[in-house]
């Protein structure tokens, strides 16, 4: 499957769903976390994931890439079914970037050093041609005179801003962003929504999972709200806010959105 | 500056001058109760009473001329370093090369080879440190192996039972440091492994030998061993208590390597991981760097406590530093002057490992670019 679906990926239709997700389920222990969960997510859409904490959102995007093992179901990513082979595993999360809440950026390596290490070792690029990509996309981010600095030294917002260059390094085909602004300080949100937002503009395929409201109005093609495991609603923006279908949602958006 | 401004930014003022300078020092550090101030006069006066007689033994009426007991004899009030000088050759290198004193370049090279390269590793800005420090792990033991044991290029060999001193002390713990390190590092991995084979094996083997004294270890090593080998084949003794050291702290280094790997941030193996990065290069590149770093405290812990447990060798029938220096001092020549001998091979065990333990302080503080210590 890995070798024909790998020159399938090329010649397929721009409308064709680049994620699959197909009757999820997940346990932890006995704690059911994801319950029937299906969703396709189109190339270059942008969606994003809302809901309380707990509610399983972060985990439904961390089965995308396998950082969590699902028990049933399906999730199929560009062509390429989620198993246990470490190798189809490994290609699949090269190909999709992720974003952390707490940035988990290597301290150990300077912030050039973070961005080309993946491209350097798994994608075999040259040093030469890694160091050239990074520094594009850390001036893309707005921070290319910080690159040989260490992490430690950088505000929040701009680790942030370096683990999205980090995660774009890699020529990702998705991008997952789980939590990204929920640990940064009130005036480091900006920086990084606005970042985020321009890597939407450029057609990248997102998954977002966030309380940023304001975000999730100017930016998503859908937004998904969930609870208890569950997709409750699924809308785009401008009917989601303003004409919530299940009460779940109402209560959920009132108090979150009017405090 | 508008008088309408609310804020006003005030201007940084020194701090007073009762809280800097030498007075302050003493006076916060020395003299701030008088507990303090009466502890402080008593450890003065403790000080004044025992180092003053130290040094007119061991420097100011030391014996260091002559070649055999009788000036000693003659001035008991200080040290006598004759000893030492005379046996100089016995304490550092051993039986072989004492009685052979035209084959004493041989060790004197090797060391010298050795300190040659530490040298500039310890340095920051050498360049090339990677090479230098692939050709001291690998290269260099084969040319301690042909000078010191000889057998080729007509160097006659040098029987390792006449191995002694400070020499064989370098060799059990080199080989001891330089092998349990990787061996550590791959059972502390094994220990945190998900495949429960592996996992079992690494603790298994972890829990026996760190269970076991490393005495034991070596009278083990020297007893039962050769029971399972043929009766033909001779395993060396250094050999033998080599592979016992090895055993021994790669099981201390295995844990002193986990202990550094628990503190890593589960964030960071999920960040390599997301990148598509694979078991190895995870470990290599993002996991082992950071745990090493945080252990490196510990596993220096565990290197000089094995340095100094070289002189457990002795049980089999090795002398190392300590045990020749002993051996010396009980000689017909030399009998009487052990405190001399106990002193100078205390002094090489202590200037050996306060250099591991002021290297690896340097280390820390090179490798923290998080700002942790300071």
């Amino acid at each position: 499957m890995t070798s024909a679906s790998a020159s399938k990926k090329s010649t397929k239709n721009e409308i064709s769903p680049i994620i699959t997700i197909n009757k999820l389920n997940k346990w932890y222990g006995k704690f059911h976390v994801l319950k029937d969960i299906d969703l396709e997510v189109n190339k270059t859409e942008k969606i994003v994931i809302c809901g309380p904490s707990g509610s399983g959102k972060s985990t439904l995007i961390r089965c995308i890439n396998r950082l969590e093992v699902h028990q049933e179901g399906s999730i199929v990513v560009d062509g390429t079914e989620l198993t246990d082979d470490v190798k189809q595993i490994n290609e699949i999360r090269s190909d999709v970037g992720m974003v952390f809440q707490h940035f988990n950026l290597f301290p150990h390596l300077t912030v050039l050093e973070n961005c080309t290490l993946a491209p350097i070792w798994v994608r075999k690029k040259s040093k030469l041609e890694a160091d050239e990509m990074a520094m594009e996309l850390l001036t893309k981010v707005k921070i290319p005179d910080q690159a040989k600095k260490y992490p430690g030294q950088l505000s929040g917002g701009q680790q942030q801003r370096v683990a999205i260059a980090r995660a774009l390094c890699m020529q990702p085909r998705v991008m997952l962003f789980d939590e990204p602004t929920s640990a940064l300080d009130p005036e480091m949100i900006k920086e990084v929504l606005e970042t985020m937002i321009e890597l939407a503009e450029s057609g990248m395929t997102m998954l977002v999972v966030t309380h940023e409201m304001g975000f999730a109005n100017k930016v998503a093609d859908r937004v998904i709200f969930m609870d208890e495991g569950q997709i409750v609603e699924q809308n785009d923006p401008k009917n989601f806010f303003n004409n919530p279908k299940s009460d779940r949602t109402k209560l959920f958006l009132s108090q979150i959105l009017n405090h | 500056m508008n008088k309408n401004e609310v804020f006003i930014k005030l201007p940084d003022r020194p701090p007073p001058s009762s809280t800097v300078g030498i007075i302050a020092w003493t006076q916060k550090n020395l003299f701030s109760s008088t507990t303090n101030a009466l502890t402080t006069i008593l450890f003065f006066y403790l000080i004044y009473l025992y180092i003053p007689p130290f040094f007119d033994w061991a420097i100011f009426n030391a014996n260091f001329s002559g070649s055999d007991r009788s000036i000693c004899d003659a001035n008991k009030a200080g040290a006598c370093w004759t000893f030492i000088k005379v046996r100089f050759d016995q304490l550092l290198f051993g039986l072989y090369f004492a009685s052979n004193p035209d084959q004493i370049w041989r060790p004197v090279v090797a060391l010298s080879i050795f300190v040659l390269l530490l040298i500039p590793l310890v340095i920051e800005k050498t360049p090339h440190k990677k090479w230098l420090l692939i050709f001291l792990l690998t290269i260099y033991p084969i040319i301690f192996i042909t000078l010191v044991y000889g057998g080729y290029f007509g160097i006659p060999i040098s029987n390792t039972t006449q191995w002694g001193g400070f020499l064989l002390t370098f060799a059990l713990a080199f080989v001891g440091i330089v092998l349990a390190l990787p061996i550590g590092i791959i059972l502390a991995l094994g220990r945190r492994s998900e495949m429960p084979i592996i996992r079992a094996l690494s603790v298994t083997y972890i829990e026996f030998w760190r269970g076991t004294p490393l005495i034991t270890i070596l009278f083990m090593a020297s007893v039962m061993l050769p029971l399972f080998f043929p009766s033909g084949v001779e395993f060396d003794k250094v050999v033998r208590a080599m592979i016992g050291i090895t055993l021994f702290q790669s099981a201390y280094t295995a844990e002193a390597v986990r202990g550094g790997l628990q503190a890593i941030d589960k964030g960071q193996s999920e960040a390599s991981m997301a990148l598509g990065m694979g078991y190895w290069q995870r470990n290599v590149f993002i996991i082992l760097p950071q745990a090493l770093k945080i252990s490196i405290p510990s596993i220096v812990n565990t290197f000089i406590a094995l340095f100094k447990d070289t002189s457990l060798v002795s049980i089999i029938g090795l002398l190392d530093l300590l045990n020749m220096s002993q051996t010396a001092s009980r000689s017909l020549d030399w009998n009487g002057y052990d405190i001399e001998g106990y002193l100078f091979a205390g002094f090489i065990f202590w200037a050996c490992c306060y250099g591991m333990s002021s290297y690896s302080q340097k280390l820390e503080r090179k490798l923290d670019t998080e700002g942790r210590t300071e």
